[in-house]
């Protein structure tokens, strides 16, 4: 505990600083159960809210049944599938088989455990952060986790010793490593502005003092082109449609995950949208500032509402905004095709954000360097420009083809 | 702005009204001309109206409809008639509900309720035979337990196709021109018919 203190994983949660008790363990598990139960139950709801929007802009009703307005028909799919028959094909490679569903399922759940979900509270008698784990590389880990998610996939259609489910998984093993890239410069975007790699710094940094916060402290506005490329980058990273490429129900009879029944088909889904809900909850840290909002005026300011709740409610409340806008997209946009997927991840997506890392890693040093803007800016944009041209020049056009490779 | 114009469309579509009907919660109006399950009619004293002619069964395109006719007893008759529907069965694993033997029947013994939310768990009770075909003694269709009832189903039987049955011809279209039966006398006009001055039948 005490190597772990002196590296500093442990020392930033006020509950960890002094004599670790079994009141202060207990904190820790009430934290993870928590996170765990709020994740389970919010992809729950996510997959009913988002069936009943899509039916919406489909004029159509969409699940009622189960449930108040078919609240609990994520929970009648679960109880159904999980009684099924799990069918393992003869040709599968079963330790691997079995253990794919979980290594896709983890890195979503660990992704939000570095997530500040609301303020500084206290449990238990004990003061400590609405934060599972706080890391002073969480921005790393979420990058790290977010790879490693690819390995469900990929030893999914692998081990099922079955063609198409292969197909799938080298699709969208493909696919995710193409994003990975633009995903992680348009998280550079932040990281240039904020100088940490911690989460809740970051998120400490975008704290609310007025209105005019939105625009001043939130890191959406200085990174507005990040923003937007990290929105579509992990569109691609959690398999959302436009971008559903690895199911592909038309194509690939559901890829890699062709082969699996019952329970384990189910976790598959339910680590997909569990990634939407990481993947949205990450960007509200990362651009929205997380659980900064304003406080209820007429209550104390340290009063049990103001402090508890009212953080973790603008929290979600944006990362509903943002689940929305992926139903939305869902609803709205058709499926693209291969090249064109590959098309704007690696000509495009990769190419912008490297040049906005380059232009606003200049504007920041010669913020602190006291440089003249002026003369530094345009010196930053024609430096990008002259490198995009260089780019451009490698890049195949449309009716050039490609030097084969001998 | 317009590749970005089917997000409007969408977004547009949720704040229209929905089409959709609860259906097993509420239920459409039936309309008119539906056809359901047959009933076998009687005449307002209690005599049937099936005479075993077999037209119904030679003109039954998925010959789904078995009938043998027998001469009426002279002490006890069934039907007005000579002859009387002896066996009367219908096979409803074939019957495609055309109601080409209520328009080929003489005497409108044979004619569609507008129930159609029927399913057996075997097949002898899909095939029908006179004594639950046959109206009871209120003039009402016998209700098997297999079948879901749930409005007035039986108290329009085909009118539409019975006022335009061969017994008349097309100038009574729209109105309701057929003899009275057990229980309901002369039948109410439907939705689109009167029942006010019928013409005289054709000689």
């Amino acid at each position: 505990m005490s190597a772990l203190r002196t590296f500093g994983l442990l020392a930033t949660d006020p509950a960890l600083t002094g004599h670790i008790s079994w009141s202060v363990l207990a904190v820790i598990l009430i934290k993870v159960v928590g996170a765990f139960v709020l994740l389970l139950v919010s992809v729950m709801l996510y997959i009913w809210a988002m069936r009943k929007v899509i039916a919406d802009m489909q004029n159509r009703v969409g699940p009622d049944n189960a449930g108040p307005y078919g609240v609990l028909q994520t929970l009648a799919d679960g109880i159904k599938l999980f009684f099924k028959e799990q069918s393992i094909p003869d040709t599968a490679d079963r330790p691997v088989f079995k253990l794919a569903p979980y290594l896709s399922l983890l890195p979503a759940f660990l992704m939000f455990c570095v997530i500040p979900v609301g303020g500084r509270v206290s449990i238990l008698g004990h003061q400590t952060y609405l934060q599972v784990a706080e890391l002073p590389m969480g921005v790393l880990f979420i990058l790290a986790m977010s790879g490693i998610g690819v390995y469900g996939v990929m030893l999914a259609g692998w081990s099922s010793g079955s063609k198409y489910p292969l197909l799938g998984s080298v699709r969208a093993s493909a696919q995710l490593l193409s994003y990975e890239g633009a995903l992680g410069l348009a998280v550079l975007g932040v990281l240039i502005q904020a100088g940490t790699l911690s989460t809740r710094t970051i998120v400490q940094n975008q704290a609310w003092v007025n209105v005019g916060s939105i625009v001043r402290e939130w890191y959406w506005l200085p990174a507005l082109v990040p923003f937007g490329i990290f929105l579509i980058a992990a569109t691609a990273e959690t398999n959302h449609p436009p971008f559903d490429l690895v199911e592909a129900e038309q194509e690939l009879v559901g890829g890699f995950h062709t082969e699996y029944t019952g329970i384990r088909f189910a976790i598959f889904f339910l680590a997909e949208f569990m990634n939407v809900i990481t993947m949205s909850a990450v960007a509200v840290t990362l651009f929205l500032g997380g659980p900064s909002g304003p406080a209820l005026g007429f209550l104390s300011r340290t009063g049990t509402i103001n402090v508890w709740l009212m953080p973790v409610v603008w929290f979600m409340v944006k990362v509903l905004a943002l689940l929305f806008g992926t139903v939305w997209l869902r609803a709205s946009l058709p499926r693209m095709r291969y090249d064109q997927l590959m098309a704007l991840g690696w000509k495009y997506l990769i190419e912008i954000a490297i040049l906005w890392v380059m232009v606003s890693a200049t504007i920041v040093v010669a913020r602190q360097n006291g440089w003249h803007l002026w003369i530094a800016l345009p010196a930053a944009v024609l430096l990008a420009l002259g490198a995009y041209g260089m780019l451009w020049l490698a890049i195949p056009k449309p009716g050039e083809t490609v030097e084969e490779f001998r | 702005m317009g590749r970005l114009a089917g997000f409007g469309v969408t977004l547009r579509q949720m704040f229209k009204p929905r089409l959709t009907t609860d259906y097993p919660k509420e239920k459409s109006p039936r309309p008119e001309r539906l056809h359901g399950r047959h009933v076998l009619n009687r005449y307002e004293d209690g005599m049937e109206k099936c005479i075993g002619c077999e037209l119904c069964a030679g003109v039954c395109p998925a010959r789904c409809i078995y009938v043998r006719g027998a001469d009426n007893p002279t002490d006890d008759p069934v039907s007005p008639g000579e002859r009387y529907g002896f066996v009367y069965e219908i096979n409803y694993l074939r019957c495609i509900h055309c109601d080409l033997c209520v328009e080929a029947c003489p005497t409108e013994a044979i004619t569609e309720t507008k129930l159609f939310e029927f399913s057996f768990t075997n097949r002898a009770d899909a095939i029908y035979t006179k004594d639950q075909l046959l109206v009871d003694d209120d003039g009402r269709a016998r209700r098997q337990p297999w079948e879901l009832w749930d409005g007035h189903e039986d108290e329009h039987t085909s009118a539409w196709m019975r006022a335009t049955s061969p017994s008349g011809s097309a100038a009574y279209e729209g109105r309701a021109t057929w003899s009275g039966e057990l229980g309901f006398g002369v039948r109410a006009a439907e939705q689109g018919q009167t029942n006010d001055d019928a013409p005289e039948r054709d000689a």
